[in-house]
This record gives C-alpha cells, structure tokens and sequence, in this order.
C-alpha cells in the first residue's frame, strides 16, 4: 500500500453530471399559441371523443365508427373494415406519416415537435392545470421554494389530482378503441370490465402522468429519437424558428441600446429581456442559434412580437426564417421563401400516389378470398385405378354480413378432373359447393383426383376459382398438381 | 491502509480513492448510482419474498412449500382437466351424432378433423407415418387400398378393435404358411408365386410352369385372394392383382410371403382412448381421401 498520504486540497475537479435545471414556462399570448389551442382542442377532442361516435354496420356488427375488436380479429374505420390480413392499410397510413414528417420538416423543421406530438399537447394541457392552480412563472419559482404550508399542501394536491383526472381519462379513453365504448364505460364504473381494460387504464394513466406532468421536455430532449432524426430531415431553406441577429445584435437594454443609436452607434433591436426564454417550453435561449431542444414551436415568437409591439419595434425579430435569409439580408438582397420546391414537391407527391393507391384499393377491395395449402405429406397419393390423387386444405374467405355459397372449380386439370371437398354441402356439374358463414372464414379439404388414363406430368400448375352464387363475384389463386411423372 | 477519515483525494478527477494502489496506479472511488444500489437491494427484497411465498429451497428429501401453496404440476393437471372438460361439449356431440352426420355437421367436422390429426399424431403416426402414407408392412392410409375396407363404419370397427388382436371382436386374417407347414414344395412355391407376379406385373423368373402355378392358385388361394386375385375383403385378404402389397413388391417378397406369410398386429384403441377420440380418429382418416 502507498505511503504516500498526501492529501491534495482543492484538487480541481470537473463536473461530470449536471441535474437537469426544472424550468418555468411562462404564459404567452399570440398567433402561435393560439394555434396550439386549436390544435389541442381538435386533437384531444378526436381522441376522447371519437369513440362514441356510433355507424350503423346492420344487427350483428359492432355499432361503432371506429373500433379494434381484438376478439373477433376486426378493425373498424367508419366505412372501412379490415381482416388481420388486410393490415398492409396500416403500412400505408405508417408510409403516409413518414413522408409527411419528411414533408413538414422540409417546409418547417421540427413542426410535429412543436404542435401535433403528444407529449407536446399533453404537457401543454398539463402546463395549462398547473398555472391555473400555482400561478405563472413567477409563483411557481416561490412556490418551489416556500416552506410546507397548509395552503402549498392544497395548491399542489389539487394540481396533481387535476392531473391525475385528465391522465386516468387518457388511459379511459384508449381502452374505449378496443370495445364498444358506452357498454364499457358501464362495466368500467361498475367495476365488472375485464381485466386487461383496468391494466392498461392503469399503464396510460401512470405514463400520462409521468410524462406529462414531471418529465415533459426531458422526454424530448433525452428520450426521443425524433430531434436527432429530424435534424437530417430539415435543410436550409426549411423555415425554423430563427432569431435574427442581424436585426438583433448587438443586445442590450432598452435604455443602453437608445443611447448608443442616439451615438450613432450600432444598436441591435434585441432588449436583452429574455421573455423568449421564460416562455420556452424546453428551456432554450433561442438567440444562440438552432439547438437539438428547440421543437419550433413559435411561443419565443408570439413573446418577442409582444415586446416589441410595446416598445414600438416592428414584429419579427424571432420569426420562423432561415440562416440563408440573414446572410442575404447582410448582403442586402431581398429574403427568398422557397416553400415549393422539388424537394416539397416530391414529399407531397408521394403522400398523394400513396393515398391514391390506398383508396383504389380499398373501394376495389374484395368480399371474397381463397387460399390453398398443399398437403405436403404426402405430396401425391396413387391410387390403384392408375389415378393420382393430390390434397389440399382450402381456406374460404366471406367477407359479406350473409351467409354465402362459392362454387369451386380447379382449372388447368385435363377433363374429367374429380374434385371433391371433405365436408361440402352440395355439388353442381360435379363442383363443390361449399357455404361460408357471414363475416367469417371456412376450412375445407379439397381432394383433387386426376383421370386414370392421364398421365401426369410431375408439377402441373393448376388455378383454384371460387364463384359465388348470386353475385358472380370470382376470386382465384394458384397452386399446383403434383404427381410421379417421369422418373 | 488509508485512513477512513481521510481519504486521498486524486488530483486530476477530484474523486477519492480506495487506497489500492499498483505500481503506482491509484484506484478510483466511484461507487454504483445510488438508483442502481437501490433497485439492486429491491431485488434481494423480492427474492427473500419469494422464498417465503413460493417453493424454493431444495430439503434432503423434499423441499420449502412456501406459503402460497403453489405447485406447478397441480396447476398443468388443472390445464388439462379444463382442456378435457372444455372439449367435453363437444365430445359429447361427436358421441351421440353417427359418424355419418359428423362429415355433414361443419362445427363437428372440424373438431373431429382437429381432434383427429392431433390423436393420429401421437397414436397411428408411429407405425402409419405422420400423413398416414404407412411403410412397408403398415398400410398406407392415403390410397384408396384397404384391406378391410375403408368405409367410415369399417374403419371405426378397426380402430376400436385392432387386426389380431385378443379382442373378441377383432379382425382376424390369417394366410396359412405354406412354406413352414409344409402344405407346399419349394417348386409349388415357385410356381405360384410367379403366376401371382404375373399377373400383377411383377417380373417372373424364366421357365417356370405358370400353368401349373395357376392350378394352385385355384386350389389353394382363390378361396380367399378370389378367383381372379381381386381379394375379399370379408376375410382381410387383399387383392394381388395391382403389385402394391403391404410386405413388398418383387417376386422374393411374394415368395417368402406365401411360405411364411407374415402377420401385421394393430392394436385395439377401445380400452386406450375414448369414443370420441376414436370417432374422430375416423372421419380423420377417412378424410385422407381414399375413403369410400
């Protein structure tokens, strides 16, 4: 061991972790916030109340506009209705998404971040409850600080049960998506809904709480992939909050920068009164340029324009803009917006051919379906009359709210093919008919048996048709017959 | 050793350290995150909980129950007795309907087809291979070949009973040894066996009397194989005139066939498994296809 007990006073050490700084947003007023009001509005009121929207599909399908019925493998859009097959609708909504955050941060930046996310609108919601119950900024700080007292114990009980209310109605309305939602709010209050409705009322309401009531822009800024990712989405001619220091710098207070212009001197318009960062949601002094925090939300905006309309300067000197303008305006040129350019064009295209592709889809969407599995032991069986018989489990698809029946017929077999379904309930010409119930698929063996004098070649490709019987509707897939042949 | 009140402090990071030291390399002090003691500590909580609360330590001879009585293969006996009860509803069904309704009644087909390929699986497969396609010595099921019959009430009476078995009501067919008994000369063997070969298609050894082969066909065979070798299935004795016998298809094999005829043994399923099962083991098997 080291004898060496020198002890080294005041050894210089550097600060490895830094807790993050709570922050205060303070209330603003403006076009900004005003457009975040709508959008909370609209997108919570879609949220909690769409389910009870009601659509009438008939008497023995679920009676709401939109529902993931998970019992019976069903989603339900208004007039769309989807089998877990068909969930490559989903792929394309997921395709659209994507390409429209492309399209937004070509044209905006982080402009998801900033107004449609919803951590973005549940805190926002939340912020709102807490001012409300503590007051702004300001209160908030000396309510931090103040000692326990009766009235804090109040303040703060009734903001987090607030809270609690507006999370527990988040997890409530999720659960709603997934059964018809009047009959389980019934079971929900009478406490007789099945268990998985109360476990996951329960994770979403823990998260909502969480999230949005003490993590808030820590989500944004530590948990999400987004910024990083919507960093190498935007460009130079997106338009991102920008603070404009060419109007701007040099900063100083009202009273400093008058007497420097009265100098002749250089005097920025900036007042240096930081009300841009007090009402930052992520806590971010945007006059040192764009950051990872920034979510281009506009409030700095909406501040700065209040300020400078008091002290008798133009609006704008925050304003969604790009890097590209200040330098043009330095140059002396005039700013350019280029809001359509190729790179729009072609995000906006894309959407439209997908959405396009979507819809003739969905209004071309079959009522039908057949799919084939061929037995795969034995692949052929010969029987003693020269013959070679193959198996197939057919499954039949009815996707109509009555019970139809499908004439099925196996094409490309030479003449006086037999084809017979295990189970069928009648035949025509030598066809199998085979009856499927409404909303619902059926399994048949099909047992497809060549004419003894053929012989067979080894793989034969063969088309399975389905007819139905009142409309005609034709649905075919392919497969093949398989037999010895030539050795 | 250091001093517990006095800690060295290292100059560069300003962290303490422990007082190792190697070679003059001094060890850092940076104990875990307190979150993560924390939650480890919560873990060793969770597991003395748990020894109380469920069977853990293993004793000499047996083990700590733990409180909450939990016990795994009484919780799978459970499943299981839920499983046969679940299905009960339907057993009961197959039970009661002919075997007849089964195939035109969808619900029960499918159970029975379910419930079928899954008892296939686990009683038939061994000998009769997993689709049913048999081997030599175990018939193919898949084909339209049966040797007592493949009509669905046949092939229930097999299942129930088995092929030579102790079972009164048992199929029972028995080829006499020709060879072993001494009913026939090695020569007569011969004979027959090549006139059976020729008339299946099977390639015959050269000057061998096929007439006299057909003579004793007729003497000694034909009461059961018939008199044109289509076989009877009454008796189990199958047909010869198509060369896909149950013990092999050259000449050897119909040779050694008819002197030592062997004797396939299928077991009787009525004392194993349930009428249910058994029925649907039937329309099972009857859907292969080669049911008639």
């Amino acid at each position: 061991m080291s004898a060496d007990t020198e002890t080294h006073e005041g050894g210089h050490s550097e600060e490895w972790f830094a807790s993050a700084k709570k922050i205060y947003p303070m209330a603003t007023h403006g076009l900004f916030r005003r457009i975040k009001w709508t959008l909370l509005f609209i997108t919570l009121g879609i949220y909690y109340f769409l389910p009870f929207i009601r659509y009438d599909r008939g008497p023995d399908a679920p009676g709401q506009a939109v529902l993931i019925d998970m019992d019976h493998t069903r989603a339900y859009f208004f007039f769309i209705e989807i089998w877990p097959q068909e969930v490559y609708y989903l792929t394309g909504l997921l395709i659209i998404a994507a390409v429209a955050l492309f399209l937004m941060n070509a044209v905006a930046g982080r402009v998801w971040c900033g107004y449609l996310c919803p951590q973005t609108v549940w805190t926002d919601l939340f912020l709102w409850v807490e001012r409300k119950v503590e007051g702004d900024r300001r209160e908030r700080i000396a309510l931090d600080k103040d000692p326990w007292t009766f009235g804090k114990i109040r303040k703060r009980a009734t903001k987090h049960f607030f809270w609690l209310m507006i999370a527990w109605w988040t997890g409530g309305a999720w659960v709603l998506y997934f059964n018809d939602a009047p009959t389980l709010v019934w079971q929900l209050l009478t406490f007789q809904a099945p268990m998985i409705a109360y476990v996951w009322i329960g994770i979403l309401t823990t998260t909502t709480y969480l999230l949005a009531g003490f993590m808030r822009e820590q989500v944004c800024i530590y948990m999400c992939p987004w910024p990083r990712i919507q960093a190498a989405l935007t460009d130079e001619k997106a338009l991102n909050v920008t603070y404009r220091w060419d109007r701007g710098e040099p900063r100083g207070s009202l009273k400093h920068n008058k007497e420097l212009a009265a100098q002749g001197m250089p005097a920025g318009d900036c007042i240096d009164c930081y009300q841009c960062f007090q009402v930052c949601p992520t806590g971010v002094d945007i006059r040192k340029g764009m950051q990872l925090d920034c979510i281009q939300c506009g409030l700095c905006i909406d501040a700065c324009d209040n300020i400078m309309t008091k002290i008798g300067k133009p609006t704008g000197l925050i304003a969604y803009d790009t890097d590209e303008n200040i330098e043009r305006r330095i140059e002396g040129k005039e700013p350019v917006y280029e809001i359509v350019r190729v790179r729009t064009i072609i995000y906006a295209a894309i959407i439209a051919v997908v959405g396009a592709i979507m819809l003739f889809t969905l209004l071309n969407r079959d009522f039908a379906d057949i799919s084939v599995l061929h037995d795969r032991n034995p692949v052929f069986v010969e029987q003693s009359d020269g013959s070679v018989r193959n198996g197939y489990t057919v499954r039949l698809s009815n996707k109509r709210r009555h019970t139809r029946a499908f004439m099925l017929h196996v094409e490309g077999m030479p003449p006086n093919t037999q084809v017979e379904a295990v189970g069928a309930d009648s035949t025509f010409a030598g066809r199998p008919i085979i009856e499927v119930g409404p909303d619902t698929t059926r399994e048949v063996r099909v047992l497809v048996s060549s004419p003894p004098w053929e012989k067979m070649p080894q793989s034969t490709p063969v088309t399975f048709r389905i007819t139905e019987s009142v409309m005609g509707e034709v649905v075919t897939t392919k497969d093949t017959f398989k037999a010895p042949g030539e050795p | 050793m250091s001093d517990t009140h006095n800690k060295e402090v290292d100059q560069i990071s300003g962290v303490e350290t422990t007082g190792h030291e190697w070679d003059g390399l001094k060890e850092l002090n940076n104990p875990l995150p307190r979150w993560w003691l924390y939650i480890f500590y919560a873990t060793v909580v969770w597991a003395v909980i748990y020894w109380v609360l469920y069977p853990s330590w293993p004793l000499v001879s047996s083990y700590t129950k733990g409180v909450l009585g939990a016990n795994q293969r009484q919780e799978a006996t459970a499943a299981y007795d839920k499983g046969v009860a679940d299905r009960a509803q339907f057993a009961d069904k197959i039970v009661a309907t002919s075997l007849e309704d089964i195939t035109q009644d969808q619900d029960l087909l499918q159970y029975a087809l379910a419930n079928g390929r899954a008892a296939f699986g686990d009683n038939c497969a061994p000998c009769h291979g997993s689709g049913g396609t048999g081997a030599e010595g175990y018939p193919n099921l898949q084909d339209d070949t049966w040797i007592w019959g493949g009509t669905l009430d046949d092939i229930h009476t097999t299942l129930l009973y088995g092929i030579r078995t102790d079972n009164d009501d048992a199929r029972f067919g028995d080829m006499p040894a020709f060879g072993t008994d001494e009913l026939l000369t090695r020569e007569e063997i011969d004979q027959v066996s090549n006139f059976v070969a020729s008339r299946a298609g099977v390639e015959t050894d050269a000057d061998v009397d096929l007439a006299a082969g057909q003579v004793l066909y007729e003497d000694n065979c034909a009461a059961c194989h018939g008199d044109n070798l289509e076989g009877i299935q009454e008796v189990g004795a199958p047909s010869l005139m198509s060369a896909n016998y149950l013990y092999g298809n050259s000449l050897d094999d119909i040779k050694a066939q008819v002197a030592a005829p062997r004797n396939g043994v299928m077991p009787g399923w009525v004392e194993r498994l349930d009428p249910a099962t058994i029925k649907s083991l039937t329309v099972y098997v009857h859907s292969f296809g080669g049911g008639q």
